[in-house]
């Protein structure tokens, strides 16, 4: 088994590649992102806090995964809680039109509400992004609280009926702190899958661009790649450290909740 | 509860679970549903310039599915998406059955977020930097120059299609390994060692029991990566060069550029079609495996 070792450890260099060489470029001093390396600087990476255009693109991002991440988050906890607690005809298929973003190339997202926001005359803003990004987030967000939910010990809640709770407050007072865990972490998955979005946002922005539509514009400029590089490094530290939250509070909710410790974003 | 509801209806388990369904359904009704109404709708109509003239007719599919540009990217996007499969499950199968079966338990959940971490920083770097890993002036190319291997850069490396199905075969590989390795584990270990007792070679235990039992997991990793790949833009767009535009390219010419709706309508749903008809023949030569599945 020594050969399938040695495979996976050649598998996790290709899956690691571009991250490794990303802050390599980025503190790079030559303007050409090519080997060899030519200095330490970090010129670039005051470049990025210098460029008002980057500073309005993470504002505008900023704003659009907040807002997704709360509206999904949720629109997934009604969605999650139904579908673990409650029986009622039609639930496959209305838990299927919600998971169908899963599926579905975001593209086809994008350019079907492309068509009916200008078929209504929805100025593209801001906005039309954040209703985009909520579809495609609202899937995955219920996958994670699907899960919280599932491990609950519903005889706590029976117990705090009994107690003579009524079904809000039981709900707010027993469920929510319980599954909380859950919501940070599809609040934080949400956040991120906002953040790195492009095509949606692509699409829907009209001429306010996200950090993604932003660094894409810049690709067409090699003299720009440096900086993107840094703000990439920015992105890329900041999306590790999101993730290892999420992690740690998705096993502490399943911890709290009493169920089976199963590793990774399963 | 809401007000209108009325008491019984609303102590009924039924009721309930629709007053918690309805706010995320509405949204998926309006948002989704409606959306893919409306584009069905307008794959129907012309295209006039100015405004949409409202005549139904099959004009857009009949352009879509005969010009030969349309039908050649159309073809390539399939010929792609369909080699990153098989590349991605390919390389993703080992990496699952070493996580199952070789990594002690308490390692696992690390190994499968060392996996997932690369998928959740930015695409675009990453798109980007497996161009300039493959690029002429890249890093594989400085590299085998330096050693002396080859004696002038690659150039079949990047802006083709090679250079598509092998970013995408990287950023599709934790959607390839985790169900893989959903259904390695699910596996009853000890049926391996009945394999074993019965007097079955090492080779032929897995052929014959791991293998079958592992092919519903194979099965959802080929049509979690099949699916999003062949729509995917960025790729193509930033490594892929002249050769290696896909059906999403061609869409977003359509609604952008041409400000062609009603044909990009109808060639977006033309290639979900096929992409539907393709997954259910998949499903269908393999739902051997799949009836066995708990």
């Amino acid at each position: 088994m020594r050969l399938l070792r040695v495979y996976a450890l050649a598998y996790l260099v290709f899956l690691y590649a571009p991250i490794v060489l990303l802050p390599m470029f980025a503190f790079n001093n030559g303007t050409i992102i090519a080997f060899p390396l030519t200095g330490f600087t970090t010129r670039w990476f005051e470049a990025v806090i210098a460029t008002p255009a980057i500073r309005n693109a993470v504002q505008n991002s900023l704003i659009i995964a907040v807002s997704s991440a709360v509206i999904s988050t949720a629109l997934a906890v009604c969605a999650a809680r139904a579908s673990t607690r409650y029986r009622f005809p039609g639930k496959a298929g209305i838990m299927g039109l919600i998971m169908l973003p899963i599926v579905l190339p975001e593209i086809i997202v994008a350019v079907s509400l492309l068509v009916v926001l200008l078929g209504v005359g929805v100025n593209l803003s801001i906005l039309t992004v954040i209703l985009g990004h909520v579809l495609i987030c609202t899937p995955f967000c219920i996958a994670i609280l699907n899960s919280a939910f599932q491990s609950l010990d519903r005889s706590l809640e029976e117990a705090a009926y009994d107690l003579g709770e009524s079904r809000w407050s039981t709900f707010r007072l027993v469920t929510l702190p319980l599954v909380a865990p859950g919501i940070v972490s599809s609040l934080l998955i949400s956040f991120t899958i906002s953040l790195d979005e492009f095509i949606i946002a692509y699409f829907l922005a009209g001429t306010q661009a996200t950090l993604p539509v932003y660094i894409f514009s810049q690709f067409r400029f090699p003299q720009a790649v440096p900086v993107i590089m840094a703000l990439g490094t920015i992105l890329v530290a900041l999306s590790v450290t999101l993730l290892a939250c999420a992690e740690y509070f998705r096993r502490r909710s399943i911890a709290r909740t009493g169920g089976p410790q199963s590793g990774g974003l399963t | 509860m809401g007000a209108g509801v009325p008491r019984r209806l609303g102590r009924s388990e039924a009721a309930r679970g629709f007053v918690l369904i309805g706010p995320p359904a509405i949204y998926a009704i309006l948002l989704l549903a409606a959306p893919l109404g409306t584009m069905l709708l307008y794959s129907f109509l012309t295209d006039g310039y100015l405004e949409i003239i409202w005549t139904l007719t099959l004009d857009n599919y009949r352009e879509a599915w005969t010009d030969p540009l349309y039908r050649s990217v159309v073809l390539r996007s399939l010929r792609v998406a369909a080699m990153v499969t098989l590349v991605t499950v390919c390389l993703a199968f080992p990496i699952a059955y070493y996580v199952s079966f070789h990594v002690r338990p308490s390692r696992k959940g690390l190994w499968l977020f060392l996996i997932t971490i690369p998928f959740w920083t930015s695409y675009l770097i990453r798109v980007f930097l497996w161009k300039v890993i493959l690029g002429y002036n890249g890093v594989i190319n400085s590299g085998l120059l330096g050693l002396g291997v080859i004696d002038e850069p690659l150039t079949f490396i990047l802006y083709n299609v090679n250079a598509v199905v092998i970013t995408l075969a990287h950023a599709y590989a934790p959607f390839a390994i985790l169900p893989i390795f959903v259904a390695l584990e699910r596996i009853d270990r000890s049926l391996l060692e009945a394999g074993r007792d019965l007097g079955e070679s090492g080779p032929m235990t897995f052929w014959r029991v791991t293998l079958p039992l592992a092919m519903p997991g194979v099965v959802a990793a080929v049509l979690i990566v099949f699916i999003p790949t062949i729509g995917d833009y960025v790729t193509p767009a930033l490594v892929g060069g002249p050769e290696g535009r896909m059906v999403a390219n061609l869409i977003q010419l359509q609604y952008l550029r041409l400000d062609n709706f009603p044909l990009g309508s109808a060639i977006a749903l033309s290639a979900m079609a096929i992409v539907t008809v393709v997954s259910l023949v998949f499903l269908f030569l393999n739902r051997r495996f799949l009836r066995a599945a708990p």
